[in-house]
């Protein structure tokens, strides 16, 4: 067949909708459920937490995290003096099994830790296969079938947040409990949390007390010189938190 | 008609074919939900979210055990969940015939929130366990779902105090 001008002119639009096809995949069914509908954060009130560290031990048993690794954990700060740049911080096994007493002097608070679930988050636009990402409803997650184990991520957390599973060698952090919060249930570690110190948010709900809370409090994230977007708020944070 | 049009057509059909290998692989090799939301694959979504859950949550609980609820109901720790101290349940919620809740050792589990410790906030009840009970179970004078003592069991205070001095 001779391949004329006038057949490439129409075999040219007939291979880019083909294309478009190629690209698309078939699109799924939508379950009740509604992506669109929500936005994922979690409030921290640093004034109420105890470290007793129930939030540590209900993530590892909800999301089997292995010993040693922690995709929540509790520092505690100890702020002596003017030194607000030199903080002692220390969180001996996540704060699994709560603290020890420690020193009197000085200022001294727990920091519960997660994944910051960040709008502009670092750790999804280094990933080279695409194995991580934020969803719809404004959740990190990690695809461990798609992940390489590269560690770009892990290494990209200006939180800390990433390890690798030694057990699947792929990336592992705070999933927000999405398997349960698309149940209609709050977090594991907000669940159990006995002070009320974790609050799940959804801030595409009006209903949430969380609007009314972020207006009437000083509320700041973590790093927000970075930018990330963070979406994990704490209230009542000492300027020494980092 | 351009000088050497066989040749030029020949090439055309190379290209061509090339570009269906290419899109034939591409095909088979990336997955169909690929790009769906974005630069991942959509799947990934509904798979993380189909994982099962290990906490049952306060609801679960409190659909059964409202003797508990109504006690909870009447002191402080009313705000509790709980599998926040009893666990992770929610095989219990699924059969609650054959999987049955351990029996908490009190002693351990009140301490974790209620020992002494400068950085926990100051209006927040804490002792020092050592001091405070001896190290007996905090049940033999505290009920865990209603805490505060409305009556003293005889002999427990010298028990505590014998204990403390050893």
């Amino acid at each position: 067949m001779d391949i004329t001008r006038r057949r490439l002119l129409v075999l040219l639009p007939a291979a880019a909708v083909a294309w478009k096809f190629v690209l698309a995949g078939t699109p799924e069914a939508s379950p009740n459920y509604k992506l669109t509908e929500h936005w994922w954060s979690m409030l921290i009130d640093i004034p109420k937490c105890i470290g007793c560290g129930s939030c540590v031990r209900a993530c590892a048993e909800e999301n089997d995290v292995p010993d040693g690794f922690y995709r929540t954990w509790i520092e505690r700060y100890h702020v002596t003096g003017w030194q607000i740049e030199k903080p002692e911080v220390e969180s001996p096994d996540g704060g699994k099994q709560a603290f020890p007493p420690n020193q009197s002097d000085g200022k001294n608070f727990f920091v519960p830790k997660l994944c910051n679930h960040c709008v502009d988050s670092p750790c999804t636009q280094v990933c080279p296969v695409g194995a991580t990402f934020v969803t719809p409803d404004g959740v990190v997650l990690v695809d461990k079938t798609y992940c390489l184990g590269c560690r770009y991520c892990v290494q990209a957390c200006p939180y800390g947040c990433r390890f690798i599973n030694p057990k699947t060698n792929t990336a592992e952090k705070c999933s927000l409990c999405y398997h349960r919060i698309t149940k209609g249930l709050t977090t594991a570690c907000c669940e159990v949390c006995p002070t009320g110190a974790r609050q799940l948010a959804d801030l595409k709900n009006p209903k949430d007390p969380i609007h009314e809370f972020l207006r009437t409090h000083n509320v700041q994230v973590l790093k927000p010189h970075m930018a990330t977007g963070a979406k994990v708020f704490y209230n009542g944070m000492d300027g020494s938190v980092r | 008609m351009f000088k050497d049009t066989e040749h030029l057509a020949r090439l055309a059909v190379v290209i061509a074919l090339l570009l269906v290998v290419f899109a034939v692989l591409r095909a088979a090799v990336v997955p169909h939900s690929f790009g769906q939301y974005g630069h991942y694959r959509g799947d990934a979504i509904a798979e993380t979210a189909a994982r099962p859950i290990a906490f049952a949550g306060h609801d679960a609980c409190e659909a059964c055990h409202t003797d508990v609820v109504d006690q909870k109901k009447q002191g402080k720790h009313v705000i509790l969940a709980c599998e926040a101290c009893h666990g992770a349940l929610a095989k219990h919620a699924d059969d609650p015939a054959s999987v049955t809740p351990p029996k908490l050792d009190t002693a351990l589990v009140c301490a974790r929130c209620h020992e002494a410790n400068s950085a926990k906030p100051k209006d927040f009840p804490q002792v020092v366990t050592a001091e405070h009970s001896g190290g007996i179970a905090c049940d033999t004078c505290h009920q865990p779902h209603k805490p505060r003592i409305e009556q003293m069991k005889p002999g427990v205070i010298e028990k505590i105090q014998a204990g403390a001095k050893k």
